[in-house]
């Protein structure tokens, strides 16, 4: 069943922060530390496949934490401590033998400021490739492209592909080298780790309709600060206050007719 | 108080602020030009000493009893010899020590210990690296007082340097990189060995040769090491007994016939030379290479 679908006949279930639909990626009582100060204190979350989940939330209030966690990018940070399970397709993530480099793979991510590596706008779609599988040059070729296409920048920057360093594009453009370089490996999930905060109005909404377009083939999971790219893009949203998920549901009903009180103080601007 | 007497104030206490900033930035240049002042006339003391003996000779004599005859061909060959050879033991050393210190080591007592062990290590007399490299290299591993000896020894003491300046430039590639490399799925090793190196090296090979230009003016450990004074000869091999310019220059100062006095003023303008070459090529490399992220 469409999980917005069965989403707007369960509400109930929503309520309990557990998500309809078909649930591709769950954090079960998720809970990380950094250092003694507790980050995410039990979070229960199911993200729905194919679909543009969005978490917002005021600064600080563990959003980043939280897609971090789901591909294990927080272990690169000491001090930091995890608890709780992330269960994708219903494997725990953090169970045992389960290599982190796996967990990259499948699930890519984007991150807050655009880095590219200092190479090539090839070389930087190519890299993850190389790593993975061992392709022929034109095999290689092909798959940079499909990623550059499906990013949007293919027309941009095809006639540059190996004299122009990634540094040297636009930050918008170097948003969508970091969204075609995550792509070009395939994952299953993307994470957007606030991918717009630094960009101007035009390339966000280049990067907007772009994520309209993945949706139809990748599980799309977005952090941000705007809650009008929350409400323009997302299918689902979550609200997070001091580590704790408040809500979770439709973008539509969660703006519109919120439940928790403190939701509603979010969203029409009463703090954060 | 009116108006007009808080801006008259107000204006009189600009006046001051902005002398104080003028005197500030005085301070500043004078402390520059100081530093300046004394290397230019330093240069010129030896350079008009020194002018006579700059002639081909100088490089290609070997030491002699008679001043006129007398260069620094085994002198110049021999840091040539030394340096090079220390480069290509410290270099990899240090790059080494220095990934695992920033890369690999787990953060925390040991880690810090280590540190400011190195630190230490950068500043402890270079007397005591010579007798270290007499005792280990010379008489414990029987190496003589050979290009090799006097190498690794001189290789101990930029050691630290080298770690140093290496974790410097491997530090400043910025984390960001490091997770996007990360986050593609790959491991510790492949993200140091096609991001984090690539991307100090430029850094790290500068570091590296400032550090080395450091030990190319070194004269007391290799004076404790024994490194002998009168070498007539190039050496041929690692083996071979050496001299180095700081050495010959020292010998040639410490003769009473003020003719030598001016052929080691001379040796003192190759030392430069070479020093300024180092140098340069350092500071070249950094300009063309150096990534700006």
């Amino acid at each position: 069943m469409d999980a917005a679908v069965e989403a707007r006949l369960r509400p109930e279930v929503v309520h309990r922060g557990v998500a309809p639909g078909a649930p591709v990626l769950r954090t079960e009582d998720l809970r990380v530390w950094y250092g003694a100060q507790p980050a995410l204190r039990g979070v229960t979350l199911d993200v729905p496949e194919r679909r543009i989940t969005a978490v917002i939330g005021p600064s600080g209030c563990g959003k980043s934490t939280l897609v971090r966690a789901i591909n294990r990018m927080n272990e690169l940070i000491p001090g930091v401590r995890t608890e709780g399970r992330v269960l994708f397709r219903g494997q725990d993530l953090y169970g045992a033998g389960v290599d982190p480099v796996e967990v990259r793979l499948r699930i890519g991510m984007v991150f807050q400021k655009p880095n590219p590596f200092p190479k090539s706008v090839y070389e930087n779609v190519a890299f993850g490739l190389r790593l993975h599988r061992r392709l022929s040059r034109r095999e290689l070729d092909e798959r940079v492209e499909r990623a550059l296409r499906q990013a949007a920048l293919w027309d941009e920057v095809k006639d540059d592909l190996h004299r122009k360093s990634g540094l040297e594009l636009s930050g918008g453009q170097q948003q969508r080298l970091c969204i075609a370089r995550a792509l070009a490996v395939e994952p299953e999930v993307l994470l957007l780790d606030e991918p717009c905060s630094a960009l101007d109005p035009i390339s966000t909404a280049r990067i907007e309709a772009l994520m309209e377009e993945l949706k139809r083939d990748y599980t799309l999971v977005i952090v941000t600060h705007n809650m009008q790219q929350a409400a323009r893009v997302s299918d689902f949203t979550a609200f997070l206050l001091d580590g704790e998920l408040v809500e979770f549901g439709p973008t539509e009903e969660l703006f519109t007719r919120p439940r928790d009180r403190r939701t509603e103080d979010y969203i029409t601007g009463r703090f954060g | 108080m009116s108006a007009v007497a808080v801006e008259r104030l107000w204006r009189r206490r600009l006046e001051r602020r902005e002398a104080a900033a003028r005197l500030f930035v005085a301070a500043c240049q004078a402390a520059t030009l100081l530093g300046l002042v004394f290397l230019a006339i330093l240069l010129v003391d030896v350079a008009r000493d020194g002018a006579g003996y700059l002639r081909a000779e100088l490089v290609t004599n070997f030491p002699s009893r008679f001043p006129q005859q007398a260069g620094y061909a085994s002198a110049l060959v021999g840091t040539l010899y030394v340096t090079g050879l220390m480069g290509l033991v410290a270099f990899p050393l240090g790059v080494a020590a220095a990934v695992y210190l920033e890369e690999y080591a787990p953060p925390g007592r040991l880690a810090r210990l280590l540190e400011v062990n190195i630190a230490n290590l950068a500043a402890v007399p270079s007397v005591l690296y010579g007798l270290l490299g007499l005792g280990l290299f010379v008489e414990g591993l029987r190496m003589g007082k050979s290009v090799l000896a006097g190498a690794l020894t001189l290789a101990l003491l930029v050691l630290p340097l080298t770690i140093l300046s290496s974790r410097e430039a491997i530090r400043a590639v910025p984390f960001s990189v490091r997770e996007a490399a990360y986050a593609l799925g790959a491991t510790r090793w492949e993200v140091v060995r096609h991001h984090v190196l690539p991307y100090a090296a430029p850094g790290i090979l500068t570091g590296t040769i400032l550090s080395l230009s450091r030990a190319v003016g070194e004269t007391a450990p290799l004076i404790m090491l024994g490194a002998l004074q009168y070498v007539p000869f190039l050496p041929r091999g690692v083996w071979d007994y050496f001299t180095v310019l700081p050495i010959q220059i020292f010998n040639y100062v410490s003769l009473p016939n003020p003719e030598f006095h001016r052929l080691a003023a001379a040796g003192i303008l190759l030392l430069l030379a070479v020093l300024l070459a180092l140098n340069g090529t350092a500071i070249w490399l950094r300009n063309r290479t150096r990534i700006r992220w």
